[in-house]
């Protein structure tokens, strides 16, 4: 395949960055979208071009670190895959592909393509996690009786990985779909149903304080997430939420 | 977070959006069951029109509370629109938006603001009259000199007889199309707002919300379009 990639080119966080473009061939349909842009920096490395940055770890589609806003869509035009998941023969020979870092306000750019997105882990530790005392006798989890549907539920918010494509995705940039699957995995789960209104409380102020846009149901980032996480947990989390807030005594 | 953070906070500021939201659904339902009258009944739209138009509670109660509404729905869609663009400073170069969202619930401030300046209008054809003859000549009568009976059917087939009435008709007749588009999204969006989404339910209310979104809008045009091509003649 050849192809035309257009890339977002920024030396550091504080440069005002352009779009470059690369032309590239033999580009085999079958390899991943990362693999192809590992081919681009060789090739760029060899002619003394400093190599584009981005961000990837595992894979295999489950660590939340590829991003890559492709041709106008988080992690490109396939449905329910991250970046390394992607491959190239969702694309035609011939194509031009623009390729742009994950835009918000709570993401900003380091260099090229990887942006920071700090600011989930930020969300998370405002109370994304279940309270226990490891005192070596703590019950056996499997000990509670937990309805079958109340746990599949709760597992499939659980899976979401923080990618952050929601965020990247929504015309707002609102990070509603991340924290509602945050806050329902435990919400949904005795475990975490007794710090309920105190995590829903707090991830959403840590949400709105880090700058992240209003959730108008659009539905974007649901059709968008690797994970094919659901609105079912914003509506959720809106109702944790406004319980929490009139109802609950906690501040 | 303190109770004070409600409103500030985005969750808060949905509820808002959403139950000024719903109470304008309402509304709009009451609007348009007294304008059926003014088609099947043009006597009992005259009793209506003049009971809504004299009576204490509805004028100095439900009237500010309704103008309230629609101030605060508003005023929370410029803020909300306001942060959201904040939210992303930067604007991607190629956007495809539309594989994975409606160009309707994408354009809600649009449609809103397009039912604002409908709004404008409105008020001059209808509301402004009716205060200046009740709170500026203090005629609260709903009689007029040379009309049997009230003359509020009378006023509403003038407004839209002739040619003018046929270019008010067209009028509003694209405003009721952007107000089927808002509605559309806005219906079912409220209770997704407020948290209300329910397997059994849900699919239910979408459909309501679709068939609102079309039936209501409709209907107020067919009435505006029946008192310009049928009654004025």
């Amino acid at each position: 395949m050849n192809l035309t990639l257009k890339i977002w080119r920024q030396k550091d966080s504080k440069a005002k960055g352009a779009v470059e473009t690369y032309p590239i061939s033999d580009i085999s349909p079958d390899s991943s979208f990362l693999e192809m842009l590992d081919v681009l920096n060789e090739s760029l490395v060899l002619k003394g071009i400093v190599p584009v940055a981005f961000d990837h770890d595992c894979r295999e589609g489950i660590c939340g670190m590829c991003s890559l806003y492709i041709n106008g869509e988080a992690h490109g035009p396939d449905r329910k895959v991250t970046t390394c998941q992607l491959h190239m023969r969702m694309f035609k020979d011939g194509d031009t592909i623009t390729i742009e870092p994950f835009r918000s306000a709570g993401f900003p750019v380091v260099k090229d393509l990887v942006v920071d997105r700090s600011a989930f882990d930020k969300i998370q530790q405002a109370g994304g996690y279940v309270s226990v005392n490891t005192s070596g006798n703590t019950q056996d989890a499997n000990a509670i009786p937990i309805p079958k549907r109340d746990a599949d539920m709760a597992f499939d918010a659980a899976t979401c990985i923080g990618c952050g494509a929601c965020v990247a995705t929504c015309k707002n940039g609102s990070a509603m779909l991340f924290v509602s699957a945050k806050v329902s995995q435990f919400s949904l789960l005795p475990q975490g149903k007794v710090e309920a209104d105190r995590r829903a409380l707090n991830m959403v102020g840590k949400m709105d304080e880090l700058g992240f846009g209003n959730c108008t149901n659009t539905g974007a980032c649901e059709v968008e997430c690797p994970k094919g996480i659901s609105l079912d947990n914003i509506a959720r989390m809106n109702s944790d939420f406004l319980k929490a807030s009139i109802i609950s005594e906690e501040k | 977070m303190s109770n004070s953070g409600l409103v500030k906070s985005s969750i808060g500021r949905k509820l808002v959006m959403a139950l000024s939201g719903l109470f304008l659904l309402v509304f709009l339902l009451q609007h348009l069951i007294i304008n059926l009258l003014s088609v099947i009944s043009p006597t009992s739209f005259n009793e209506v029109s003049h009971f809504m138009g004299t009576n204490g509670i509805i004028q100095f109660a439900m009237q500010p509370i309704l103008i309230g509404g629609i101030v605060i729905h508003y005023i929370m869609g410029i803020v909300l629109t306001i942060q959201n663009k904040k939210a992303r400073p930067i604007a991607y170069i190629v956007d495809n938006q539309k594989a994975n969202s409606t160009w309707i619930s994408r354009n809600m401030i649009f449609t809103g603001l397009t039912i604002l300046a409908f709004l404008v209008v409105h008020f001059i054809d209808f509301w402004i009259p009716e205060v200046v003859t009740k709170f500026i000549n203090q005629d609260w009568s709903g009689l007029e000199d040379g009309i049997e009976g009230f003359r509020y059917h009378h006023e509403l087939v003038g407004k839209f007889s002739g040619t003018r009435g046929i270019v008010k008709a067209s009028v509003y007749t694209i405003a009721f199309t952007f107000l089927g588009l808002h509605l559309a999204h806005g219906f079912a969006s409220t209770f997704q707002s407020v948290g209300f989404r329910h397997g059994k339910y849900t699919p239910t209310l979408v459909k309501i919300g679709k068939a609102y979104s079309v039936i209501v809008p409709l209907l107020f045009a067919l009435i505006v379009w029946f008192h310009a091509l049928v009654s004025a003649h």
